[in-house]
């Protein structure tokens, strides 16, 4: 009953999260193999990934709506692995919001308040209800509200109970972009104002960099790589990070010499040097990255300077022009299809389609990646038997839960 | 509903007008239903209220009967059956109470435990309508037959001394509340898997993220849920088991102590002939029994989750 005393307080504070070698596994396929992974207390923590990674199931388990195969869980320091769902100091932000339909709203965010005999119960709910500027509708049914009140109805009935950890399950997925990007901040201000832990699961790059103070790239059931949104973009430790956090030009080569300070690497018979601290394997096969718009398009071919990797002559075979950049993709002989994200800043040289061109990139924004790119398209991976068997059983799952 | 206020009311009012202008082909396909209905439906109900007021020839036979409005016939039969008025209310809401004890569990495994097993989730929809495929008059018999003195049941209470050796169940109010609630089970139990089967079992895990044990998530989230289910389940129920005059019947599980409305209604149309009589025990029931439902739906408050 330990669990459930806690439960009944309102938490001082975040509390942190820690996954010991958690493995879930369902019939026919594992979820998540050997995870660990600590989540420090008043943290706003970004699970992405894929569909099918496993970032759900985990967020399943920490909430005690699955039980893992193996591993602890444990919140607070206390091991919660064996505590069922109801006396955990978690609540969850569904991602279909779950609200209860046969109730009020205020009724809604209530709910979790009543068992716990908190005093002045609906004084409280109110309160969580002016938080997220919905006090006016307390009366109605979630039915008569919009997507994205409802969102805002179920994140205020998970934070009305200052739960310790909060789990958010990709909540403004069915938003629109602009409600999107306005609950994004909302929630990242409610967050720092009431200092609990989030853990954020959510497929959107973009949604978990905003967000997050530290975002976990997850795939097939591992953590990819663990950080900063800054570190994770600049330096990316493997080819999947690199691909599915932003997009990057990626380069497969041998190491040929190295410094202190660089390594060079032959690609198509030019030396691309990586500095030695943004590589992750020293020699062997390596692979060489850049990001599209630290990529520089030159008309002619730039006089040689020892800090930039040139590459070329190229042919642009696309400029599409979206806005603040021009998109180019250049095919590059012996590079393959280079992708050259150039600001619209000066009204000077724009290639078009057709131009012979070379590509430039300051030696300093490469990195180094140990493993090779995953198969050009990332979806192809997709049609591996395991991914479909993930998907299917994903499918399976949702119609269960939706019927 | 919401959603219909944005940019729906246009369309809507031009469907509306293509059904209006569509309508004479409309009625002519109502036209076979609503004859049907006149001829057997609305006739027998004016012929039913007009024998009820209706007095015995003077002087005549036994059975002969001659309009008049003699309302006095509702103030004798009430008067003389209204035990057996009572009773039938009283069986019936048992026979509802155990068939909803009994049904919804049932309703709740084939719905919502099953999910993840189809199959077994079908097979055991079809043992839950199995018995249907046998006349009730067969099964009711089959009960007797089980409840007779010398049948399996009573031979062993008896053997082990729960029940007295000069016992017995055929007859009883226990056998004919029995036979209403095996009877009714399916017609309860249906309706009420067909809402929990289509239960979001989300709203159940959040429940229980709400901190709300098991129990209590059923109490305030599932149950509630599946109202629709219950009072269609319940009306199902009620509604036939009230008019019921098998599982009663002296011939069946019942005695003449376990009379019901049907019984009476029964004797008085085909043995005593009292025509007047069995019209206005029959209208009675109808009556009643639309109070009665009017008031549970009305208190239940399903409207809005219908």
């Amino acid at each position: 009953m330990a669990g459930e005393s806690s439960a009944r307080q309102f938490a001082e504070s975040g509390a942190d999260l820690a996954l010991v070698n958690v493995t879930k596994r369902f019939p026919g396929f594992t979820a998540i193999d050997d995870l660990s992974l600590t989540i420090p207390a008043g943290s706003f923590f970004a699970l992405l990934g894929p569909s099918g990674c496993g970032k759900t199931t985990t967020l399943r388990l920490v909430a005690g709506l699955e039980e893992p195969t193996e591993g602890r869980i444990m919140i607070g320091g206390k091991d919660l692995t064996d505590t069922k769902a109801y006396q955990r100091p978690v609540n969850t932000v569904f991602q279909s919001y779950a609200l209860f339909p046969h109730m009020s709203v205020l009724d809604n965010v209530m709910f979790g308040l009543r068992r716990r005999k908190i005093a002045d119960a609906a004084e409280k709910a109110k309160e969580a209800l002016d938080l997220v500027e919905l006090g006016h509708v307390s009366t109605r049914k979630p039915a008569q509200l919009s997507g994205g009140q409802q969102q805002r109805v179920a994140l205020a009935r998970a934070l009305v109970n200052r739960p310790a950890l909060l789990l958010l399950d990709e909540p403004l997925g069915a938003l629109d972009l602009k409600l999107r990007r306005q609950m994004q901040l909302e929630i990242k201000d409610i967050q720092s104002e009431v200092g609990l832990t989030f853990l954020h699961v959510t497929h959107d790059q973009e949604e978990a960099m905003t967000m997050a103070d530290t975002v976990a790239v997850m795939n097939q059931g591992k953590i990819e790589q663990m950080g900063p949104p800054e570190e994770l973009y600049e330096s990316p430790k493997t080819a999947f990070v690199a691909t599915f956090l932003g997009q990057s030009n990626l380069f497969g080569g041998e190491v040929t010499s190295s410094t202190k300070d660089v390594i060079s690497v032959a690609v198509a018979g030019k030396e691309l040097r990586v500095p030695v601290d943004r590589a992750v394997a020293h020699r062997g096969k390596v692979t060489v990255g850049v990001r599209p718009e630290k990529v520089s398009l030159h008309q002619a071919e730039p006089t040689t300077d020892s800090n930039r990797c040139v590459i070329g002559p190229g042919r642009v075979l696309d400029a599409s022009f979206t806005g603040v950049s021009t998109q180019y993709l250049v095919d590059v002989p012996g590079f393959g299809d280079v992708t050259v994200f150039a600001q619209n800043t000066s009204h000077g040289e724009h290639a078009v389609e057709g131009d012979e061109v070379f590509l430039s990139w300051s030696v300093e924004h490469a990195f180094g990646l140990a493993d090779v790119p995953p198969a050009e398209d990332r979806f192809l991976n997709d049609t591996s038997t395991g991914a479909m068997a993930v998907q299917e059983r994903e499918k399976i799952e949702q119609e269960l839960e939706g019927a | 509903m919401a959603f219909g206020a944005f940019g729906g009311a246009a369309p809507a009012a031009d469907q509306q007008q293509v059904a209006q202008r569509k309508s004479p082909i409309a009625l002519w396909l109502l036209l076979p239903g609503l004859l049907y209905l006149i001829l057997f439906f609305v006739t027998p109900l004016f012929s039913l209220v007009i024998t009820s007021f209706q007095e015995p020839v003077p002087g005549g036979f036994l059975g002969e009967y001659q309009n008049a409005f003699n309302p006095s016939n509702y103030v004798d039969v009430v008067s003389t059956y209204l035990p057996h008025i009572m009773r039938s209310f009283v069986y019936a809401s048992l026979a509802t109470v155990f068939a909803l004890l009994l049904g919804y569990p049932v309703a709740y495994v084939i719905g919502v435990k099953l999910r993840p097993y189809p199959l077994v989730q079908s097979l055991a929809l079809v043992i839950l309508i199995a018995p249907f495929f046998i006349s009730f008059l067969l099964r009711t018999i089959a009960w007797k037959q089980i409840f007779a003195d010398e049948g399996v049941v009573v031979g062993l209470l008896k053997s082990m001394q729960i029940i007295p050796a000069d016992a017995y169940l055929t007859g009883t109010p226990f056998s004919v509340v029995f036979g209403l609630t095996y009877m009714f089970l399916p017609f309860m139990a249906l309706p009420i898997y067909t809402t929990l089967e289509k239960l979001d079992l989300r709203y159940v895990e959040a429940g229980s993220d709400l901190y709300e044990s098991p129990f209590t998530v059923f109490r305030t989230v599932t149950f509630p849920l599946s109202l629709p289910g219950v009072v269609s389940g319940t009306l199902l129920t009620f509604i036939p088991a009230t008019g019921d005059y098998i599982n009663a019947s002296r011939d069946f599980l019942g005695s003449t102590d376990t009379a019901m409305m049907g019984n009476v209604i029964e004797a008085n149309f085909l043995v005593l002939q009292n025509f007047p009589a069995a019209a206005a025990l029959s209208l009675i029931l109808m009556m009643s029994i639309l109070v009665l439902v009017s008031v549970y739906v009305k208190r239940s408050g399903t409207d809005d989750l219908l």
